[in-house]
């Protein structure tokens, strides 16, 4: 017997209830709420940054923030950077990236969290490896609270996905707060169609 | 500040072989490393505050437990149609899925996996299955290296010691206790204590690691059955990069973790770092569904010991627990002892009843360091009824006959005693002259426990048995 | 009415002034109060041990004791939850149950089933903090407990409420265990004394004169590790204070 056989036969021994369906979970949404302004105050409380829209151009604080950096990666067609990625890349060749630039699927209020796919992500790693990332989401795109983000569609068709509340943090030595431990040392999202 | 900075770190239970661990014994050894003992006590203790102020801002908290418990019951009901509805699910999307009886066949797939891919260099994230199987143990066994990418868990490997806690694995370290393991093994500056420093010293160590490594492998805080992924949640970042760096990827995750469906998740994931640490959610909570684009993801589902608890009616509840901490960040006696003086994978209320699971013997004294207070029920997300459980594991190392002699001998006589009215006033009154001053379960005890550090009242001139016959003579029934 | 008075044998061999003042104050509603006189103990050492075969024939004397009541009420939150909640070890007769649903905490007793609403005789011009014992509190609901999203209450609060003079004041932690536990207090003598020391400071910070509890099992512990720390604290049961013994 297979060891697969043997744990289901194991727990089919003891356990093996008719057939149901599980509880159903609501929504839980409230009344009267200010998702965008929701999503802008948990993702504070989370470490990350809100970058403001320029009044002429809209990504001039984005370019701001880049001015210095020396390897940038977008995949935002408004923001120019000086390294392309590419579908045969080891995804450790993005080690040496200043800035990520890229756009979220969605956002979640409740916890300020972003949603990056490996669809918008092209290589996973380009959420984790450079020091810094720039996220772009439209506002329309900011669902409630958990339960809207987890009943959306993304999650049936992608292979990775990863909500991103903040940047990296750890606080393992005596609960000294570090933002930047393995991952990315900032995150900053700009609000935009 | 310099009594922490001077204090040798107080280490764990003393293990002999299958002999019941002592952990009072380690216990007294934490309690008296008195620097120590307070940064843990009051570093746990905020995290149970911030705990409460996350519940406090969720009005339809208690109504997420109860879902999040019914969910967990559920499934565990259900346990094999889940497995079989996420291997399916799993499969279809590319994913390897192995099923393991126990530690040693899992951590014999997973070596075999690595052999076949070549590979000799692993990037771990955490994993309490990873600690509850020997795993990286094993693997070193069989040349492969491994490097625990989380840094709490980092500073545990490089200084030869399991987590105390599972969620925060260094918790019972100061940061100058880092700071010697880190110049020890790192070649950190000497003296240098800034957290900042020690946290990036890791940082950069680490990152080659990553960057290199022929393997990655995480744990899994949830399997979703309807979509055949593993969920991970993390602070770090450290498991998306051991997942997504290296070509392969091996997942390692009890059977227990499945749930049904996508919109269950949400019940958990608004619970799970909101109980373990009080922040809303985790920085990253992540969704493999399938191997990404030129890699590869294994799946190794493992029993270990489940399928049997799965059959203890009175023991079950345990598998529905989702390792977020808050029974041990609220345990006064955890918070006291630190988490290795259990000597055991699984330390606090969730391992007094877990442990016990494994080996029965040599965890035997585990249930009896509570209280029996009641907190960690009341912080658990998925409401364990923890607290009746040690009450019930007592009663089961009774029946089995693990109750140390002197508990044995002490609780026949008080049987006894208590049993038999007239006997018991004469011990009272009468007999012995520490009887008439002194609570019996203490006085039974030969070394006097209770005077070592507290005070006993004074003696009352007489009993309020005594002033009721005086007094209320007509009164009560006796047959004196 | 009549009511079966139990009075825990710590209490009885160390604090028989605790038994006199619930006692004196039951009598003060015109109960009628009993106390039987082969009373021993609720078998809470031997049960929470893990021994409850060794339970079992004092939980029958308890039973065959008190069974002849319409209440049986006892100064002790913890024993009535052993009463209550794990009177187990023995065949659930009718007399079992009986006792098991009639057996109530003094606290309760006055709060739920007296429903009094003044102790026109009592005054207590002191600052004190109240501690809760965890059977009481989790076992017995005395209280609102912190760990749960619940409304606040406190029934000996709402008592202590109706005593002239007493200012309340709150415990950083409002209910963490004192480290008493029962033979936990000797069994795990190490943390136990620690978990006292720690509570005997929070309250010392937090102002209180006296500490006032439902439970002396609990006290006798805290008062222990004050007298032997040199901590200026006084420790009283409820009861004395409802009945008007201290001021």
């Amino acid at each position: 017997m297979s060891s697969r056989e043997f744990i289901l036969n194991q727990i089919r021994e003891s356990c093996n209830a008719e057939p149901s369906v599980g509880p159903n979970v609501p929504l839980f949404h409230k009344d009267s709420f200010d998702i965008v302004e929701q999503f802008k105050q948990s993702l504070l409380i989370m470490g990350g940054k809100i970058i403001e829209k320029g009044q002429n151009d809209p990504f001039e604080f984005v370019k701001a923030k880049l001015e210095d950096a020396k390897v940038i990666c977008s995949l935002v067609p408004d923001i120019e950077g000086n390294k392309k990625l590419t579908d045969n890349m080891h995804p450790k060749e993005l080690q040496d990236i200043d800035y990520g630039v890229l756009r979220a699927s969605f956002g979640v209020a409740e916890t300020g969290s972003i949603c990056l796919t490996d669809q918008d992500l092209l290589i996973n790693t380009l959420g984790y490896l450079p020091q810094h990332l720039i996220v772009l989401l439209d506002p329309k795109q900011i669902v409630e609270n958990l339960h809207d983000a987890y009943a959306r569609p993304e999650w049936k068709q992608i292979h990775y996905g990863a909500l991103h509340s903040g940047p990296s943090a750890t606080a393992d030595i005596e609960g000294v707060l570090i933002r930047g431990a393995q991952g990315v040392r900032s995150l900053s999202v700009l609000l935009i169609t | 500040m310099s009594a922490l900075q001077d204090e040798a770190q107080p280490r764990g239970a003393k293990i002999k072989g299958n002999k019941p661990v002592d952990q009072l014994e380690a216990a007294n050894r934490f309690i008296a490393a008195s620097a120590h003992q307070k940064m843990h006590d009051e570093r746990l203790w905020d995290l149970r505050k911030k705990r409460d102020a996350q519940m406090h801002l969720i009005s339809e908290w208690e109504e997420l437990r109860e879902l999040a418990s019914d969910i967990k019951s559920h499934t565990l009901d259900h346990l094999a149609d889940y497995l079989e509805e996420f291997e399916r699910n799993a499969k279809a999307n590319g994913v390897h899925v192995h099923w393991a009886k126990d530690a040693q066949e899992s951590n014999q797939i997973i070596t075999d996996i690595l052999k076949e891919h070549n590979a000799k260099t692993l990037v771990k994230s955490k994993s309490m299955l990873g600690e509850e199987c020997r795993l990286r143990q094993h693997l070193e066994e069989n040349d492969i290296h491994v490097i625990e990418t989380d840094l709490g868990e980092r500073i545990q490997q490089l200084d030869h010691e399991d987590p105390s806690h599972v969620v925060v694995p260094a918790v019972h370290k100061t940061r100058t206790d880092v700071s010697k393991v880190f110049v020890k093994t790192l070649n950190a500056e000497q003296g240098n204590n800034d957290v900042h420093y020690l946290a990036e010293t890791q940082r950069e160590n680490t990152r080659p690691y990553i960057l290199n490594a022929d393997a990655g492998m995480t744990g899994g805080n949830f399997l979703v059955a309807e979509t055949g992924a593993v969920v991970v949640c993390t602070n770090e970042g450290n498991a998306d990069l051991s997942a997504n760096t290296p070509p392969l990827h091996i997942v390692t995750v009890g059977i227990e973790k499945i749930i049904p469906k996508m919109e269950h998740l949400a019940v958990f994931i608004r619970l799970l770092s909101r109980s373990a640490l009080g922040s809303p959610i985790t920085q990253y909570t992540s969704y493999f569904r399938g191997p990404r684009k030129g890699g590869e993801m294994h799946v190794v589902l493992v029993d270990n010991g489940r399928s049997t608890r799965l059959a203890s009616k009175k023991f079950k509840a345990g598998l529905k627990c989702i390792r977020c901490g808050a029974c041990m960040n609220t345990c006064p006696v955890f918070r006291r002892s630190g988490g290795l003086s259990y000597g055991s994978v699984y330390a606090g209320p969730i391992g007094l009843i877990l442990s016990p699971t494994f080996n029965t013997h040599k965890y035997r004294n585990l249930p009896f360091a509570s209280t029996l207070n009641g907190s960690c029920t009341n912080v658990c997300p998925v409401k364990i009824n923890l607290h009746e459980q040690v009450f019930a594991w007592r009663e089961t190392l009774a029946d089995e006959k693990e109750l140390s002699l002197s508990k044995r001998i002490l609780m026949t006589a008080m049987g006894k005693l208590l049993a038999h009215p007239k006997a018991y006033r004469t011990a009272v009154q009468t007999g012995d002259k520490v009887l008439s001053y002194l609570p019996h379960f203490v006085v039974y005890n030969k070394l006097n426990a209770w005077g070592r550090q507290r005070d006993l009242p004074p003696a009352p001139k007489e009993t309020f048995h005594s002033w009721y016959a005086k007094n209320y003579k007509n009164k009560g029934k006796t047959d004196e | 009415m009549k009511v079966g008075l139990f009075i825990p044998c710590y209490m009885d061999a160390l604090e028989p002034e605790v038994g006199i003042s619930t006692l004196k104050l039951l009598e003060r509603f015109n109960v009628d109060v009993t106390y039987p006189f082969d009373q021993t103990c609720c078998g809470q050492p031997m049960t929470n041990t893990g021994c409850h075969k060794e339970a079992a024939e004092t939980e029958k004397l308890f039973v065959k004791n008190f069974a002849e009541f319409d209440y049986i009420v006892m100064p002790s939150g913890s024993c009535t939850n052993q009463v209550r909640h794990h009177f187990d070890a023995i065949d659930q007769t009718k007399e079992v149950q009986h006792v098991r649903k009639n057996t109530y905490d003094l606290v309760e007793f006055l709060h739920d089933i007296l429903k009094v609403d003044a102790f026109p005789w009592a005054t207590f011009s002191h600052k004190i903090a109240i501690h809760y014992n965890c059977n009481a509190l989790r076992g017995l609901r005395h209280a609102s407990m912190s760990e749960r999203r619940e409304p606040f209450f406190s029934k000996p609060k709402d008592l202590l409420s109706k005593v002239k003079g007493i200012e309340f004041v709150e415990l950083e932690r409002p209910d963490e265990c004192c480290g008493f536990g029962g033979t936990f207090s000797v069994f795990e003598e190490g943390v136990s004394a620690k978990m006292g020391q720690d509570k005997v400071m929070d309250q010392h910070r937090s102002g209180a004169e006296y500490v006032i509890s439902a439970d002396s099992s609990c006290l006798m512990h805290q008062k222990g590790c004050a007298m032997r720390m040199g901590v200026n604290l006084k420790y009283a049961h409820i009861a004395q204070i409802l009945n008007g013994d201290l001021s």
